[in-house]
């Protein structure tokens, strides 16, 4: 590639990019079935549902192979995030707190896995106190929960303990109204 | 002469009680975010767009300007003292305004911040009352092949102009597009990439994507990096009050700075880097005191970007406002909650919800007043903010974007795709790919390609349409100028200066 007497450094495959690079192609595979699967109806002429996805498709594909180009030739990665080494425990317990919660949400109700994520994810961060996480956590996922299913009217999964509390706050206006 | 009566209309509005108390929550709320580092407007604007169901836009617009402008005030806070700066457009802040809190002056540069955000939020807002009519005038003249050639020109300089890389750029967008697509075509019916799942029929909520990009991969990235240096508080010393000398240098900063930060936010481009970088190097060339630059700080260095910051962040609302032309992902969130009413941002808005759009101005100019009082005298309050520890305060973002993610549907999927967002997230910040292209192309795209079915339509399935209007085609040309410029000149660079050799990164 190049002329010059001194032979530069060949540039190297940087793999993480080229992963991304590779899972972006994918992505437009997958866009590129989706959108030959989308039926076009003879009865519309001008522009049908097609052409937008056809666009997205082919910028999807050539952007991804570009991309991988840029992987192939020694990939982009900022010098300090090569630095850092990724910390994958506490990433692993952070995820471990999420799925927790997508677990549990329905059974348990809103607070109950809330505040289970809520230690897990404090637990990944480097806190070592979990009675104190609890602690707050409840309060938090109380104060998010009556914040938004109050307040702006969101409706929240209830379980257990939010439909004692609803029957208390319920029970505690009924009796003001006397 | 006839803005004057509409503001004075508009202040009618937002001087009720009610809404004064919307824009003292707003602006409380914002200062609130931009101090703690990993929320943003963005993401507080997408937790808090179920409010649209509850109250009339005035009152959840007034909120929202409210975050908006307020997360402006506390990011320079948080830039300042803990030198971690909580968006790109407060990094320059951190340069000079760190320095200058840790020589022991970091009063005079929370001082220098706020003033000189009051003063250009409030020249931007008049830019903006003044400006929009004029916008509106000549948008009214715009059709729907103009209107497509204009989102085109943002779609390219949002992400291919600004920003480190133009593939990475572009990339995101192209992902916010098929995100925007997810669901069922409006006008024909037809199901687009769904992937045969019902619960996709509806679309993917801009609540969920906003909130897994920017909390959810926020928090990842967080974690993976604890191995990254800690950045620590720098306590606050010395005085609030700006000294004789500090006025003198600052004022003809905030000035320039405001001069810079609103015409850049106003045109179809958007983003505050570049006034706040632009404003930077004209006060470190224009100062008297080059040698405090980089090594006490300077003042100047923090007055300017800060104000350009400001102003900018008022003139992105020119575009949203007149054209329905987000270019941030603030204003793209903005402009859904506008959809959420069934109102359409555009040049008719000024007309048809005149109440709304001037009261909307009014308090934004209320907004800075209040402002300027929260983070001046009130400035204890938010540095205490700072010192919630960083597990704590992560865990409870990711609580409050449960709540407000499975709060729209209750269904599990919604969680599913919002973790899913999340690893993307994490992904693009650790990879360099910016965020807000996704938010803009998901929310852009569908209104893009019904503009261009229009001009279609009218046009009989002639595509010349696009490029016989003289004004389409000029917007079409700085698009493709727009993309094809910087590689160009990157060549040339690269060339004059080292010879035909290959620069890693340059994708």
């Amino acid at each position: 590639m190049s002329t010059s007497d001194q032979q530069p450094e060949r540039p190297r495959l940087a793999v993480p990019e080229l992963l991304i690079g590779i899972g972006l192609l994918a992505c437009a595979g997958a866009v590129a079935w989706q959108t030959l699967s989308i039926p076009v109806s003879p009865l519309y002429s001008k522009v049908g549902p097609t052409v937008f996805p056809y666009i997205t498709m082919v910028g999807m594909t050539v952007l991804s192979l570009l991309l991988i180009v840029a992987a192939l030739r020694g990939g982009w990665q900022p010098e300090e995030e090569k630095e850092t080494p990724t910390d994958w425990k506490a990433m692993g317990i952070v995820a471990v707190g999420l799925v927790a919660n997508l677990v549990l949400i329905q059974p348990l109700g809103f607070t109950a896995a809330s505040v289970i994520m809520f230690v897990l994810i404090c637990h990944g961060f480097g806190s070592r106190r979990p009675l104190r996480d609890v602690l707050l956590g409840l309060i938090l996922a109380l104060a998010a929960y009556f914040g938004f299913a109050r307040a702006l009217g969101v409706n929240i999964g209830a379980g257990f303990i939010e439909n004692q509390l609803n029957m208390v706050l319920d029970s505690i206006i009924r009796m003001l109204r006397g | 002469m006839e803005t004057l009566s509409h503001l004075a209309h508009g202040f009618s509005v937002a001087f009720t009680p009610v809404n004064l108390m919307w824009c003292l929550l707003g602006t409380t709320l914002g200062t609130a975010i931009g101090v703690l580092p990993g929320l943003g407007p963005a993401l507080t604007i997408a937790l808090l767009l179920p409010i649209t169901y509850q109250v009339a836009p005035e009152a959840s617009f007034i909120l929202f300007a409210g975050i908006y402008y307020g997360a402006m005030y506390g990011g320079s806070t948080t830039s300042i003292l803990l030198n971690t700066p909580g968006e790109s457009a407060t990094i320059v802040t951190a340069l000079e305004g760190n320095r200058m809190a840790r020589s022991g002056r970091g009063g005079a540069a929370l001082a220098t911040s706020a003033i000189g955000s009051f003063v250009a939020g409030t020249l931007g807002t008049l830019g903006v009352a003044f400006l929009a009519p004029v916008v509106v005038k000549f948008a009214l003249s715009f059709g729907p092949a103009e209107y497509f050639s204009l989102m085109v020109l943002a779609f390219i300089t949002v992400s291919a102009v600004l920003g480190s890389s133009s593939v990475r750029g572009l990339t995101s967008l192209f992902v916010g597009f098929v995100i925007g697509m997810i669901g069922v075509d409006l006008q024909t019916g037809q199901p687009r990439f769904t992937f045969g799942m019902s619960q996709l029929l509806d679309g993917v909520d801009v609540i969920v994507v906003a909130v897994g990009l920017f909390a959810v991969g926020e928090t990842f990235y967080m974690a993976s990096r604890r191995y990254a240096g800690k950045d620590e508080i720098v306590p606050l010393r010395g005085s609030l009050y700006m000294t004789a000398a500090e006025w003198a240098r600052s004022w003809k900063a905030w000035l320039r700075g405001a001069l810079l930060g609103f015409p850049i936010g106003a045109l179809p481009a958007g983003g505050a880097e570049i006034p706040t970088f632009l404003s930077y190097a004209i006060e470190k060339k224009l100062s008297k005191h080059k040698e405090e630059f980089g090594t006490v700080g300077a003042i100047e260095g923090v007055a300017g970007p800060e104000a350009a910051n400001n102003a900018s962040a008022a003139g992105v609302l020119v575009p949203m406002l007149t054209l329905g032309l987000p270019t941030s992902a603030t204003a793209a969130i903005m402009l859904s909650a506008f959809q959420s009413y069934g109102i359409n941002p555009g040049p008719m808005l000024f007309m048809t919800q005149a109440n709304l759009v001037w009261g909307l101005i009014a308090s934004l100019f209320i907004a800075n007043v209040i402002l300027v009082i929260l983070n001046l005298p009130l400035i204890g309050l938010w540095v205490r903010l700072l010192k919630i520890p960083a597990p704590q305060l992560y865990a409870g973002i990711l609580v409050f974007a449960t709540v407000g993610t499975y709060g729209i549907s209750q269904s599990p999927t919604d969680l599913v795709i919002l973790y899913l967002l999340g690893c993307a997230g994490f992904l693009m910040r650790r990879f360099d790919f910016p965020t807000a292209p996704v938010i803009i192309g998901m929310i852009l795209w569908p209104l893009a390609e019904t503009q261009f079915r229009r001009a279609m339509t009218i046009s009989n399935g002639d595509w010349s349409v696009f490029y016989k209007h003289p004004l389409s085609l000029t917007l079409l040309t700085l698009a493709f100028i727009g993309l094809i410029g910087p590689q160009i000149y990157a060549y040339i660079e690269r060339r004059r200066m080292r010879g035909p050799e290959h620069v890693p990164g340059d994708a």
